[in-house]
């Protein structure tokens, strides 16, 4: 069955370059420019996989992260989330809200593919 | 007549029973049933200021003057009615601060002066002799008068004067100096005083009862046989000029009233051998009571004696014995007589003592502390020298009193010496009186007043007298002192019509309280000066057991002790302190705290001995390890002071390291507010570097390693991945912008700008960006405005900068953005940049001119750096307008820039 993913960053050109990037992997894209269109479309989509932009407007990655955690029916969601801060503490929590990965931008193409394949259980 | 043998045997047998009766005293005093506290026989121990003098002299006096003798004892009944609450005063101070005497009571008021007390006994002493001297001649002369042979005397006795001299020391030195605490009273002493008032008052009034009905009948007979004689009617009458003129009734007055306050041996009764403060409020009224009834009988007797003897040469000073001898009344004579020795002897006893402490105290003892090392010197017990010290100087003021008698003879000096005695004490009044109530009184005041009264006494009232005796030329009483007439002592820079006693009462008080007040005023009190004083002055509200201000830390029980055994001997020293222990509640004497008070306890232990100066310098000493000089004293309350002035100065520089720190706070506060904006700043710009970096790595990564990629894909993702190095470039750019303006590092090329042309400049360079989104620009300007003085490229960027962001936020369709310009004349220019965009909500208007705030709807987020509004209100600032935005959410934002105009001639 065909992974569904949801990419959650206010940056057209990051979207661009992650759905590119997703889709050549074989994964269904679904795509949101900010953090309340982002609630909106886990819970409509049911997606496997968030790559969630911590730096969004309306709502923040952080609460996403917090909001799907905190709904028992969202507890097999994998959360990726990317941010353009790197300070440890922004990781901290990060994780601590429940997110499975973390990276910072940029990021390793490869890598990040890698990490998804990883946490969607899909072994390179 | 009687013969010389029974004379001097009632005279020895009198002074026996005198002794008799102190001795009583004394005992019932140890057993702890005091004679002495009592008000009578407080009052009549006052009695003491009837001396010889006045109870042979009065009778004188009335008979040359008439009434005249009366001021000799008004005054002190005036004083004794008004002054009750100086007398008050003076027995408060002296029992708190153990004052022996009135040296030493001017002496310590004025910072404890050695020098002051010095000059206060010498006065004292200078003016007692001649005093004591006419008590001996008056003790002589009555016992020549009644001896039946005047040449037939006893031949071992014939210098009766001498022998009574030496009676009296001895008597003065058994019942004066029996203890060595100078401020113990000698209650026997009192006593026997006492006793000795009774008897010259029965005397006298014996005798006034024989001459007025015996000899007369009655009152009324004596004064109208008086009427019956003109040259005696006078004698009835007030006024007249010259000796009884209203001037020297006021004089006299005045100087007996001050004499039996300050005279040394009043001083002593009243207010060193009081008892108890409440006897003084009884003898207000029953010591003025005794003296009108040793009075009653005065004018009767002299006027009986003058009907008597008429003109028969007979000296009306012994009328009372003479009257007596004529009517063959030997045995009232002899009571007279006895009477007029004991006038005598109650007054040599009182005055030596008194004196006799002042000696030893303030002029024997600091010659003797003066010599370094004598108080520490080891082991030797000092505890008798004082004592030692007051026997010596009895006797030898009565021997000097002895030889002034042989001297003086029957000169005017003598004669005359019991008011130039009052006139001398006099000088103490300033000092005395305004040390008690004046705060400000100084010891340069009290020494220059003193110095400059005694001066005038002795100038006008000494010399004069040694003059008439004939002792000096009169030539300078007549003539002045080479001749300059204003300096007449008896008519003192031309002051004439006053007798020669209230002639020189007047100069030398006129003198001693302009002098003390004077110097007073250019030398106010030191520090340790103005402490005395406020203890002085206050001495009826505080409690006279609280410490004296100064005091040396480090002084304890080891040093003190030894101190006190010394002049004290051990075992009273030892005494005084254990119970001075038990009442700080200490159970053994070592375990005093060293502290004021203690150092306070013993200097005034001390001061009982050897009195207050003295005291004062031997603690001193004690705790200097040698004897500390005045001036050394003096230093040290200086150094107080400046001590005191010191911690003035640390307290006030505390205070501004307090508002230092306080400063140095804030500024820490604001430096870490300052650090978190940096910190902030930083992670901002590393986000907004991060961004298009990311879209950048991705990209050109994808491009690398996916070779399937078609071509239009990669065309457009090279599009991409310049575009967002250009975002790149152009954030740098900014924020080094932004950080030069901040710093100041920024270069302006300042010139004279054209608003119009700028504007235009500006909008032609974002033509197209509107013309692309199909948005209308409205551009209205006036033909010409002032010109601006700016940086011209500055002021476009700002311009770029608003008509960019207006682009951005203006909808594609029916986008409309207006600006405009308007001049206030000779002020300032305003231009405004409308759209018809989404508008800033109200709270985010404010945030929109902060680093990196983009905000509104960021559905398709503008490209921008978040950097452009932050930079422009920095130029707009930087030429010193202002920048603000207004806006109705739903209808657009117009945001206004305005600058100053260039000032003329700037």
């Amino acid at each position: 069955m065909t992974k569904k993913i949801l990419i959650a960053d206010d940056e057209v050109n990051i979207v661009i370059s992650l759905e590119f990037l997703m889709k050549r992997e074989g994964f269904e894209v679904v795509i949101a420019s900010d953090g309340e269109e982002a609630i909106a479309k886990i819970l409509e989509e049911k997606p496997d996989l968030v790559l969630l932009d911590v730096m969004m407007p309306r709502k923040t990655g952080f609460e996403v992260c917090q909001e799907v955690r905190s709904n028992p029916e969202l507890q097999d969601l994998k959360i990726l989330m990317l941010t353009a801060k790197g300070r440890d503490t922004e990781v901290a929590k990060g994780m601590a809200l429940g997110a499975d990965e973390y990276m910072t931008k940029p990021f390793s193409t490869h890598e990040l593919v890698e990490r998804v394949k990883g946490l969607l259980g899909l072994a390179a | 007549m009687l013969s010389a043998g029974i004379l001097f045997g009632v005279a020895l047998l009198y002074l026996g029973l005198l002794f008799g009766v102190a001795y009583f005293g004394d005992r019932c005093a140890e057993r702890g049933r005091s004679i002495a506290d009592s008000p009578l026989v407080y009052s009549l121990s006052l009695a003491v200021y009837c001396t010889a003098w006045t109870y042979y002299g009065s009778v004188g006096r009335a008979a040359s003057s008439g009434v005249g003798f009366l001021p000799v004892y008004l005054g002190p009944t005036l004083g004794m009615a008004l002054a009750w609450l100086v007398l008050l005063r003076m027995v408060r101070i002296s029992k708190a601060y153990r004052i022996t005497s009135i040296a030493d009571f001017i002496a310590s008021r004025y910072g404890k002066s050695q020098l002051l007390g010095g000059a206060v006994s010498l006065i004292a002493l200078v003016g007692t002799v001649p005093y004591i001297a006419l008590q001996l001649k008056a003790v002589a002369s009555s016992f020549n008068l009644l001896v039946a042979n005047p040449d037939e005397h006893l031949g071992l006795l014939s210098d009766t004067a001498l022998y009574t001299a030496l009676l009296l020391a001895l008597f003065s030195i058994l019942f004066g100096t029996r203890h060595l605490d100078a401020t113990e009273r000698h209650e026997g002493m009192v006593t026997a005083i006492a006793f000795e008032s009774i008897v010259k008052l029965c005397a006298f009034l014996a005798v006034g009862l024989y001459v007025t009905f015996v000899m007369y009948d009655g009152f009324g007979d004596i004064f109208s046989r008086v009427d019956g004689r003109p040259e005696l009617a006078s004698l009835m009458r007030l006024g007249g000029d010259g000796a009884m003129g209203y001037g020297s009734w006021f004089a006299l007055t005045l100087l007996s009233m001050l004499s039996v306050i300050f005279l040394p041996r009043q001083f002593q009764m009243t207010v060193v051998e009081n008892v108890n403060e409440r006897h003084l409020r009884r003898a207000a009224w029953l010591f003025p009571a005794y003296l009108l009834l040793i009075n009653l009988f005065v004018l009767p007797i002299a006027l009986g004696g003058l009907l008597y003897f008429g003109d028969s040469g007979v000296d009306p000073d012994t009328f009372v014995l003479t009257l007596p001898l004529a009517g063959h009344l030997d045995a009232l004579a002899l009571l007279v007589f006895v009477g007029g020795l004991s006038a005598a002897t109650g007054m040599v006893i009182v005055e030596s003592i008194a004196v006799s402490t002042m000696v030893c105290n303030d002029l024997v003892m600091p010659l003797l502390l003066r010599r370094r090392g004598w108080a520490q010197g080891a082991g030797t017990d000092l505890s008798r020298l004082p004592l030692q010290i007051r026997r010596w100087s009895i006797a030898g003021i009565l021997l000097l009193g002895y030889l002034y008698y042989r001297l003086a003879g029957e000169a005017y000096a003598l004669v005359s010496i019991g008011l130039i005695s009052f006139a001398a004490v006099a000088q103490f009044a300033p000092a005395m009186l305004g040390g008690m109530f004046w705060r400000g009184g100084s010891r340069s005041g009290a020494l220059a007043g003193l110095a400059a009264g005694f001066a005038i006494w002795i100038y006008c009232l000494l010399l004069p007298s040694f003059a008439k005796s004939g002792w000096l030329g009169s030539d300078f009483l007549e003539f002045g002192p080479l001749a300059i007439g204003l300096l007449r002592p008896e008519q003192f820079l031309g002051l004439e019509g006053l007798d020669p006693i209230s002639h020189a009462l007047f100069w030398s008080l006129f003198f001693n309280i302009g002098c003390y007040l004077l110097f007073s005023f250019i030398f106010p009190p030191g520090a340790r000066e103005a402490s005395q004083a406020s203890m002085y002055v206050d001495v009826m509200s505080r409690d006279p057991n609280s410490l004296a201000v100064f005091w040396r830390p480090g002084v304890g029980v080891g040093q003190l002790l030894p101190l006190v055994t010394r002049f004290l001997g051990a075992e009273r020293a030892v005494a005084a302190f254990e119970a001075y222990a038990r009442r700080r509640g200490v159970s053994k004497v070592e375990e005093l705290a060293a502290d004021a008070d203690l150092v306070h306890f013993s200097e005034t232990l001390l001061a009982g001995a050897i009195g207050g100066a003295s005291a004062h310098v031997v603690v001193s000493s004690a705790v200097e390890a040698e004897p500390l000089g005045l001036d050394e004293v003096m230093d040290i309350l200086d150094e107080a002071s400046q001590v005191r002035a010191y911690s003035h100065q640390l307290e006030e520089k505390s205070r501004a390291l307090e508002a230092a720190t306080g400063e140095l706070r804030a500024a820490n506060e604001r430096l870490k507010e300052l650090d978190r904006l940096k910190d902030d700043f930083m992670s901002s710009v590393t986000h907004e570097l991060r961004t298009p970096l990311t879209s950048i790595r991705a990209f050109s990564e994808m491009l690398r390693d996916d070779p399937r990629i078609e071509l239009e894909q990669r065309r457009r993702f090279l599009g991409i991945i310049v575009a967002e190095t250009e975002r790149l470039t152009r954030l740098v750019n900014q924020v080094l912008d932004l950080a030069k303006i901040e710093s100041g590092h920024a270069e302006w090329h300042n010139a004279e700008v054209d608003m119009v042309e700028v504007i235009r400049n500006a909008v032609d360079a974002t033509g197209q960006l509107f013309a692309g989104k199909g948005i209308s620009v409205d551009v209205s300007l006036p033909e010409q405005v002032s010109p601006l003085w700016a940086d011209r490229d500055r002021l476009i960027q700002v311009m770029m900068n608003l008509l960019s962001n207006a682009a951005k936020f203006v909808g594609k369709s029916g986008g409309h953005v207006r600006v405009g310009l308007t001049e206030s004349v000779g002020e300032s220019l305003t231009v405004e940049v409308a759209d018809n965009g989404p508008g800033i909500l109200t709270n985010e208007q404010a945030t929109v001119f902060e680093k990196f705030r983009q905000v509104g709807d960021m559905r398709a987020k503008p490209a921008g750096t978040g950097l452009g509004l932050p930079i422009s209100r920095q130029i707009v600032e930087h030429f010193g307008g202002r920048m603000w935005v207004e806006s109705v959410p739903g209808e657009g934002a117009t945001f206004y820039f305005r600058l100053p105009l260039a000032r003329s001639g700037g």
